[in-house]
């Protein structure tokens, strides 16, 4: 038995098949995966993603330290609740993980990191934090729980289960999160969809929870969770980039801000980096599913699929590969798909967003 | 798990059902269905083909993962669901309805050598736990 969310036991209760993932029991649909993703593109779905690990980073301190730990700029968040996406890296451009930066005041910020690199995580900030001994503290909330409440009418039925919500979430614009008690309300999701992400203390998760489902959110699992962000074009850690991999091989540039000379860890490797390969949708044009190690033939050289799945919302399979640096979109390539050539159409992420094909 | 009595099994979770001219219908069972979640293609063999006893003859593919579907006796495949391939759902709707192909085997008897609903049963409990 793996470790259980706040939620686990309102998960069994709704029949969701459970599964492991990254030692944590969680579940990974309730019936149908394809139907909660639908429900997530049309209408409201929500996510135990309990297991993600909030991490508060409080201090005088806080802001240089982050300024040297993450490659995007935290310089870039002066409006309290404003957040930003970045990789956090090794000395050789490695990613360690992506996570999402919170600012919540000068000397307030909160992070959120994968699950399943929540310990490495840690520890690699606690060594970074030695230099800030005295003005920094590091400290991990695993008393709180996490929903993420996805889709067009997301906001409004969280509004209707949590009424006491809605003054201070209303004028939230995207990534911007406002506090509530010791958790937080963001306009943030996984899903290419809006929505918010409610951190919670553990012991409301559920009643929370129950308040949601009562107005009318679609539980969905982490089935419909990595088809949702695999068509909204996310990268997915551990899958489409890891620490063998820079986030400029990972489709992820756009998230490392060089624009001042500021010396955050990996910028040397990055600086010197010539960028071989490059991360880049697949649309299959032939029936059968595109899934992860898979082989891609391109006109370029050969490559291989990261991430690949049927994509509901488009009717045929998608994936992210990473491909020699020269191939361009639209051109045709041949993936090995269980000793048969498929042909796929290189396009451009995202493949579908706010309920909408993009490709 | 659905196990109809009146049917016979394989280790492989095919449901096969003998039908009055001879011929063997073949689908995948409610437990396969489940384990494999939404199913969204299905390949299915060419009518005429010969197939061997535990040949790998279609392929069902959900959005998990792809699994081969073996011919349970040795015979000539002599029909196929091609509808079925237009709505792959309804296998995960109703698995005994969605037949995926018909053989005609070479030998009727050896249909005895297949599982009956309580030794499938057992099979798919022992390996589910």
């Amino acid at each position: 038995m793996g470790k259980q969310t706040p939620l686990y036991e309102s998960h069994r209760a709704l029949g969701a098949r459970i599964v492991d993932f990254s030692g944590w029991d969680m579940p990974l649909h309730y019936g149908s995966q394809i139907e909660e993703h639908h429900a997530v593109r049309r209408h409201a779905g929500m996510f135990d993603v309990s297991h993600m690990l909030n991490v508060d980073v409080i201090g005088s301190g806080a802001r240089e330290y982050l300024e040297r730990l993450i490659a995007n700029d935290v310089a870039k968040l002066k409006a309290p609740g404003r957040a930003l996406y970045s990789c956090m890296l090794t000395p050789e451009g490695g990613v360690i993980d992506d996570l999402i930066v919170y600012f919540f005041g000068e000397g307030r910020y909160r992070l959120v990191a994968n699950a399943g690199t929540a310990d490495k995580d840690l520890a690699w900030m606690a060594r970074q934090a030695q230099p800030f001994a005295g003005r920094l503290e590091v400290g991990p909330r695993r008393d709180l729980a996490m929903i993420a409440v996805q889709g067009p009418q997301a906001r409004g039925l969280v509004w209707q289960a949590l009424p006491a919500s809605r003054a201070s979430s209303e004028a939230l614009i995207p990534f911007q999160a406002a506090p509530r008690g010791e958790g937080m309300i963001a306009r943030t999701g996984y899903t290419g969809e809006d929505g918010f992400e409610l951190v919670v203390p553990a012991g409301e998760a559920a009643a929370i929870w129950r308040a949601l489902l009562e107005a009318g959110v679609r539980p969905a699992g982490l089935g419909a969770r990595d088809t949702l962000r695999l068509e909204a074009g996310m990268n997915l850690y551990g899958q489409d980039m890891d620490e063998n991999v820079t986030p400029l091989e990972s489709g992820l540039a756009w998230t490392v801000d060089r624009s001042r000379p500021r010396d955050f860890t990996g910028r040397a490797a990055l600086d010197a980096a010539v960028p071989q390969r490059q991360l880049i949708g697949l649309l299959a044009l032939d029936k059968g599913v595109l899934r992860s190690h898979q082989t891609v033939y391109s006109a370029h050289g050969e490559g291989q699929i990261t991430s690949g799945s049927f994509a509901p919302t488009l009717g045929r399979s998608i994936a992210l590969a990473r491909l020699p640096a020269g191939a361009r979109t639209g051109e045709e390539v041949e993936v090995d798909v269980r000793g048969k050539r498929l042909a796929a159409r290189l396009v451009r992420p995202p493949f579908a967003r706010h309920g909408k094909a993009l490709v | 798990m659905n196990i109809p009595e009146n049917l016979r099994y394989t280790a492989t979770h095919e449901w096969v059902r003998l039908e009055a001219d001879g011929t063997l219908t073949v689908g995948i069972t409610d437990h396969a269905q489940e384990l494999l979640g939404d199913i969204v293609f299905l390949e299915l063999p060419e009518a005429g083909r010969r197939v061997a006893a535990g040949e790998e003859c279609a392929v069902v593919e959900s959005v998990k993962a792809a699994s081969d579907i073996y011919a349970p006796l040795a015979g000539e495949v002599v029909a196929v669901n091609t509808p079925a391939t237009d709505d792959p759902a309804a296998v995960n709707r109703d698995p005994y309805a969605a037949w995926l192909f018909r053989i005609r085997p070479d030998d009727a008897g050896a249909m005895a050598g297949l599982l009956d609903a309580a030794a499938y049963r057992h099979a798919a409990e022992s390996e589910s736990h």
